[in-house]
């Protein structure tokens, strides 16, 4: 396989729009990627050919929905590496992440505690805040370092024997840091803590091995991986599924209700109560199916070229600073800036003038704009079908900035 | 686009900074958050016996918009009575098109925000501060 940008670009319709006269230069992919004709045309079928309700119906057309349903398990797994029984669909990353709190959490004990890091987007923070609320949890927070990355050495300080879960977003969506996840995993392994990774930024980078990276939890949202929005993936070690009570109860994730008692049906569909998000799962499953036919090693060279070549363009201006890290190693390509004297909500407005499209803020990370005492930074974040073009604009737009709002 | 919200009024207006910093004893002073995009920004005043703003400053954590409308609001709050303060938030609002009406100087810089619904908060931020202020 070779990667043919040109080829990728064509695959997906909005790139070629244009829009307020311009083409579109889309850099906010870690906010919401675009999503191919693959998973277009798959979510056109099932609604134009298959479109029932799953698990309920002895029709054909239930049939049909309910084959389509759990086939996208099926790619969604192969993506993964996992079984299908093991993958849950959820409504978001953020629902994945609130359903652990929620039914792991409800193993927990008072004063069992739950380690995060300073730079974990809110979905992995205020869940386990609520459920330090409800059971009298603990948490602790690995620091981060000047570059950007979950600080390691203070594995050992802060895992102790009640430390119950470690979670940590596998790729930061701030600095676009890789974490070491087998470092994380030997740390917990010897206070026999699980792990959970927040995969929201990962998943939309190619296909993964869950089980070779020794984890216990995976949560990863739809949209960001070119799928459809309003559905999201926790995958889970099958005991653990087996171990967790119900989080939403109602149809589908019973065994048998009766007035007094009620059981529950055996994982996933424990954790699906209610009509689930059947086009964006069938949607999701062509997504993953659309990124395993993909080159990934070319494409992730092709990634981190342009994050090279934004960088390297970016210290060419005046007063340009990175959050995060400057080498491209153990890094996906999410790229925080500051420009000196100009709010990046300013950068990011000129940069739509431009057309470019960027995300400025606090990311949903206010603890890590609080650690490196920032208003926010402004982000570009690539896909694979970005190109030259769009980096180069995107370093116009900044330009431009520097030049007329300082 | 953005080329014109980022008009030079604007943009002098932010740069002029008209009434930046903090008073040594403001007699009321508030701070307002936009949790939406973080910026913010702390109002102190002084109110004289007769009612009338004496003296403001401003500490703006924030974008340009919002830097810009601190400035202007600065501007010419100083010698108003209290209770016409609310009158300069409707001359913003009208600038920015929420209101009907025309708007008067210095508020009429923001007439390119009437475009960027998204950022208009930002031009408010201020006016709330002072307002928390004075209420
Ligand atoms: C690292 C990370 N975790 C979680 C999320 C939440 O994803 P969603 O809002 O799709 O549930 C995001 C999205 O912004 C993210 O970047």
């Amino acid at each position: 396989m070779s990667f043919d940008v040109a080829d990728v670009r064509r695959q997906f319709p909005i790139l070629s729009e244009i829009i307020d006269g311009r083409p579109i230069h889309y850099l906010d992919n870690g906010a919401s990627a675009q999503t191919p004709l693959a998973v277009i045309d798959a979510v056109r079928t099932y609604e134009t050919t298959g479109r029932a309700n799953v698990l309920r119906g002895v029709h054909r057309l239930a049939e049909r929905a309910t084959e389509a349903y759990e086939n996208a398990r099926i790619e969604v797994a192969k993506f993964l590496g996992v079984q299908p029984m093991e993958v849950v669909f959820t409504g978001g990353c953020t629902a994945a992440i609130n359903l652990v709190a929620y039914s792991y959490g409800q193993l927990l004990k008072p004063g069992d505690r739950i380690l995060l890091s300073e730079l974990e987007h809110h979905s992995n923070i205020v869940p386990w805040q609520l459920l330090r609320q409800r059971s009298g949890i603990e948490l602790d927070m690995l620091p981060v370092t000047l570059d950007g990355r979950i600080d390691l050495t203070a594995l050992p300080r802060l895992l102790t024997n009640k430390t119950k879960l470690v979670s940590l977003a596998h790729v930061s969506n701030v600095t676009g840091a890789l974490l070491d996840v087998r470092a994380v995993v030997e740390a917990a392994n010897t206070v026999s803590a699980k792990v959970m990774l927040d995969g929201a930024q990962r998943a939309p980078h190619g296909p993964l091995d869950l089980p070779a990276l020794g984890i216990d939890f995976y949560a990863f949202a739809g949209h960001k991986a070119y799928g459809p929005n309003g559905i999201g993936i926790l995958w889970a070690r099958p005991e653990l599924l087996e171990a967790m009570p119900p989080f939403h109860g109602g149809g589908s994730m019973i065994g048998r209700v009766t007035l007094a008692k009620t059981t529950w049906a055996p994982p996933p569909r424990r954790f699906e109560a209610g009509t689930p998000p059947i086009g964006p799962a069938i949607g999701l499953g062509a997504a993953c199916q659309w990124m395993a036919a993909l080159d990934w090693s070319a494409a992730h060279d092709h990634e981190m070229a342009l994050v090279q070549r934004l960088m390297d363009g970016l210290q060419g201006i005046d007063g340009t600073r990175l959050l995060g890290p400057a080498s491209l190693q153990n890094r996906y390509p999410v790229v925080s800036f500051m420009l000196d004297g100009v709010h990046p909500h300013d950068v990011a407005q000129t940069l739509d003038s431009f057309g470019v499209a960027v995300r400025a803020g606090h990311h949903c990370a206010q603890p890590l704009m609080d650690r490196f005492d920032l208003d926010g930074t402004t982000r570009a974040s690539m896909a694979p079908y970005n190109d030259n073009d769009d980096i180069d604009a995107l370093l116009a737009g900044v330009r431009h900035a520097a030049k007329t709002l300082r | 686009m953005s080329d014109q919200l980022y008009q030079e009024r604007i943009v002098a207006l932010a740069k002029a900074k008209t009434g930046a910093g903090k008073l040594a004893s403001p007699t009321k002073s508030a701070r307002r958050d936009n949790p939406l995009c973080g910026d913010r920004v702390t109002i102190d005043v002084t109110v004289d016996g007769n009612g009338k703003i004496a003296e403001i400053a401003h500490q703006v954590r924030g974008c340009l918009l919002c830097q810009a409308s601190a400035s202007a609001l600065a501007s010419v709050a100083v010698g108003r009575d209290v209770a016409s303060i609310v009158d300069l938030r409707h001359d913003a609002e009208r600038a920015i098109g929420r209101e009907s009406g025309e708007a008067h100087e210095p508020f009429t810089a923001f007439a390119p925000v009437r475009d960027y619904k998204s950022r208009q908060e930002c031009v408010l931020l201020p006016f709330e501060a002072l307002q928390d202020a004075l209420s």
